[in-house]
């Protein structure tokens, strides 16, 4: 008998099917991974199992039983325990790990009134070596790296005797080391008996983890792949089409140095660094997190400052003082995190396609100040014919969309007018392996400017650019600088 | 603040379309209930009380709203930015005594005191700013400070005394000067004897800021400040100049209602403005609802005020007792607010 069974699982959005028949088990003791471009139907699928959604129709039952939570604390009762994505609302900066693995019990009135400082310690270590997890309990919450936050939601999990945990990209935030950690744990735990749904676009992660792959597409579960599982033919499945189609073309490279960094120190004491992006390179950083990625770019973007170097751009120094400096000087950035970086909130004016692509052109746009929807509509439509925006149309909102195209609402906001120099910061985060090949191949169709691209997922790096460097301890490793062959 | 309360935006779920009778419903809701209510009203308390619909009426009520609208303009602009200011009413009560001052005292004539006064209320914007943008105050600390500091301050050149022709000074000598009749006029003098000047005064701060921040590439900028200030200056806004401006305009739009209200006294009344700051703001949020935008809107604010104010006069010509007026104002708070975020925001 299946831990948890799903028949034919059904569920509309207004005209829009996001599950159409899904057929789906999952047995205790195996490590399930879900595999779907964006809209296949992962998320819906998440959120009718942990209480959040409501199916219009099909049934679930779990551990033989009907089942069909009405709210996350009723999946969680069950067993069924899900892990969000963002994992900075699981516990409370300036509260310590312990508070941040207790916190259910403090709400739900499980523990006593008046708790001692080191019953919480204790309860708190008791609950990490449960989980087969090394953490000092004692740390503040805000000074976790995302692996270890990640940990932390996992330790709460399974103190709710869950039988089921389902992890929805755990792995978008971690860089390569970090998540060794994270597998290793996730190993510990399917040995002992736990079921672990695993949605992730990382092939690593894949590779590493799945006992079997189960790919989506329309709301229909089309393929199943059981160990060994060979990754092509499920990628193919789930895009629908072959992989070689959209394989990065090879570049011819000019000589002509577009950013010169020189003797660059990006803090105080660290080893100083050269690097040269010539026109029509597209050059990627890649490194761990807070190995200094995001400081780079936003020192040349202007919303940073060098501790020491020069830079130079197309030949003239170059110093912006701020973002507007740097984009009239023809540099771009993509800032990471798009919804935090470039995005406007839902329901919020500048939401729409349009605006969003606008937003950094308004005063060259509408010299007048008065904005009209024309020049930016005109824009926005070319856009969405060139990149292949799945939208509405441009004044949709950029809500409507998924991950894949949202990004490329965000390229085609920075393509809009001519640059030299294009930053893109983990560009590809949270977006399914089909959009990645359309935005890697629009990215390398621009030749005119040189792109510096910084993604902590070397095979992402290897796949998009001309040249990958790393990154180290805020320097870059120069001795394995590679040249690529494409 | 409001980029805190929209935290939960980050999550990249569609919004589903409307759908079945029920959504249809509740789009209606959204986007119809504050104009057929207003409507209904009208339609209501002149049937209960035919001298409720005369013009004169009509107009008494909007002059009534009309400083309140302005000032909910100013509201408006500083929640576009993501801000907020508690400083207006304290701005307007303060202008209504500096007015009164540089004409009673220092004796003074219209246009210069006008000018004066509108400096006074755009520095105040500045000084609100300088706190808020460069001293990283969070904005509804740093304006609260600026009220109880204007509050205090409005008392201190006067001992304490309300300002009218004939006022003793606190060295002992008598004021010389009045009331320009031509700063008069801007309280009471009207259009062809029909509509008020203070209403047109009204209709040209909604209309001008209407088109400031809907159409203008400044008000793109203003609303993406406050809707996400990090994409905002990463676009190369300069969001600390534009919020600067947010505050700014507040306050000098803050010392236009207190123009208008010493316009209409004519003297200078220390407790001037005791409710200006909770009805602009009142009407500000209630403009929320107003065809269903659920953001701040110039428009919206207006018709929020002209909705207090509509329900206040309907329920005196019904003889309603005075004291009942708060609560009236409460009730139709909670009510738009309820329509603005629960009602109408579907499920899923």
């Amino acid at each position: 008998m299946p831990l948890l069974e799903a028949r034919s699982l059904a569920r509309s959005f207004g005209s829009t099917r996001a599950l159409a028949d899904l057929t789906l088990e999952i047995d205790a003791g195996e490590i399930v991974a879900l595999m779907g471009a964006n809209g296949a139907g992962k998320s819906t699928f998440v959120k009718i199992v942990s209480g959040v959604l409501a199916a219009d129709a099909g049934r679930v039952a779990f551990k033989g039983r009907p089942y069909a939570p009405r709210t996350p604390a009723e999946a969680a009762a069950a067993g069924v325990v899900t892990v969000h994505q963002s994992t900075d609302l699981v516990g409370i900066p300036g509260l310590s790990v312990a508070d941040a693995l207790l916190l259910n019990r403090f709400v739900d009135r499980r523990s006593p009134f008046f708790v001692s400082h080191r019953s919480v310690r204790r309860e708190a270590e008791a609950m990490l070596r449960e989980a087969g997890i090394t953490l000092d309990v004692e740390r503040d919450f805000a000074d976790l790296a995302a692996a270890d936050r990640q940990l932390v939601a996992i330790a709460r999990a399974l103190a709710h005797r869950a039988e089921l945990l389902i992890l929805d990209e755990p792995t978008a935030s971690l860089a390569a080391g970090e998540s060794q950690r994270l597998y290793a744990t996730l190993h510990a735990l399917r040995r002992r008996g736990l079921a672990i749904l695993y949605i992730s676009h990382r092939m690593a992660d894949l590779e590493t983890l799945a006992d079997r792959v189960v790919v989506l597409r329309g709301g229909r579960a089309v393929a199943d792949y059981a160990r060994p599982v060979d990754f092509d033919a499920a990628i193919e499945t789930m895009i629908g089409r072959p992989l070689a189609s959209a394989r990065p073309d090879a570049r011819r490279l000019t000589h002509e140095p577009v950013l010169e960094l020189v003797g660059a120190r990006l803090l105080p004491g660290r080893r100083a660094f050269d690097l040269t992006v010539h026109r029509g390179e597209v050059v990627a950083i890649t490194g761990v997190l807070g190995a200094g990625k995001s400081r780079l770019l936003s020192a040349l973007f202007g919303a940073a400052r060098l501790a020491g170097g020069t830079m130079r751009l197309a030949g003239r120094p170059y110093r912006p003082a701020s973002p507007r400096e740097a984009i009239d000087a023809g540099v771009a950035m993509a800032g990471e995190d798009r919804h935090r970086s470039s995005l406007m909130p839902p329901g919020w004016p500048g939401e729409s396609i349009a605006a969003t692509i606008s937003l950094p052109h308004l005063a060259r746009w509408y010299p007048s100040g008065l904005v009209t929807a024309g020049k930016e509509t005109a824009r926005a439509t070319a856009a969405i014919a060139r990149l292949g925006i799945r939208a509405g149309g441009p004044a949709a909102s950029v809500w409507t969309l998924s991950g894949g195209n949202q990004q490329k609402v965000v390229l085609a906001r920075w393509e809009a007018e001519p640059g030299t120099l294009l930053l893109l910061d983990e560009p590809f985060q949270g977006i399914d392996v089909g959009a990645r090949r359309d935005l890697i191949a629009a990215i390398r169709s621009q030749a005119a400017r040189a792109t510096l691209i910084a993604t902590s997922d070397p095979e992402e790096a290897i796949e998009v650019a001309d040249r990958v460097l790393v990154l180290e301890q805020h320097t870059l490793r120069d001795a394995h600088a590679q040249e690529q062959a494409a | 603040m409001r980029t805190a309360d929209r935290g939960g935006a980050a999550t990249p779920t569609a919004t589903a379309p409307a759908s079945g009778s029920g959504e249809r419903l509740r789009t209606f809701l959204r986007i119809g209930a504050v104009p057929i209510l207003l409507a209904a009203m009208l339609v209501g308390f002149s049937l209960a009380q035919p001298a409720f619909i005369d013009l004169a009426n009509l107009m008494s009520i909007l002059q009534a709203v009309s400083v309140v609208a302005i000032l909910g303009v100013g509201v408006t602009v500083t929640l576009a930015v993501g801000g907020f200011d508690l400083s207006i009413g304290a701005v307007a009560a303060s202008s209504v005594m500096a007015a009164s001052y540089c004409m009673v005292v220092w004796g003074l004539s219209a246009p210069a005191t006008v000018v004066l006064v509108l400096a006074l209320g755009a520095a105040v914007g500045l000084a609100n700013a300088l706190l808020i943008v460069r001293l990283k105050v969070p904005d509804l600390l740093a304006t609260l400070a600026m009220m109880f500091l204007l509050s205090g301050l409005q008392l201190i050149p006067t001992a304490g005394r309300s300002i009218s022709a004939g006022l003793i000074l606190p060295d002992g000598s008598t004021a010389a000067g009045a009331y320009d009749p031509l700063f008069l006029r801007i309280g009471r003098a009207s259009l062809a004897g029909v509509v008020p000047l203070p209403v047109l005064v009204m209709a040209a701060i909604a209309v001008v800021l209407h088109v400031l921040t809907e159409r203008t590439r400044i008000g793109r900028l203003l609303f993406a400040t406050g809707g996400n200030e990090l994409a905002t200056r990463l676009a190369g806004g300069a969001t600390e100049r534009l919020r600067t401006l947010a505050y700014a305009i507040s306050g000098t739009l803050a010392s236009l209602g207190g123009i208008v209200v010493a316009a209409r006294v004519g003297r200078g009344d220390v407790s001037s403005g005791a409710s200006l700051l909770m009805d602009s703001v009142a009407a500000a949020l209630i403009g929320f609802a107003v065809l269903g935008r659920r953001r701040p809107n110039v428009l919206g604010t207006v018709v929020g005020a002209v909705f207090v104010g509509v329900l206040l006069n309907g329920l005196t010509m019904l003889n309603a007792p005075y004291y009942t007026q708060d609560f009236v104002k409460g009730a139709v708070l909670v009510g738009a607010l309820a329509l603005t975020y629960g009602i109408t925001r579907g499920r899923g």
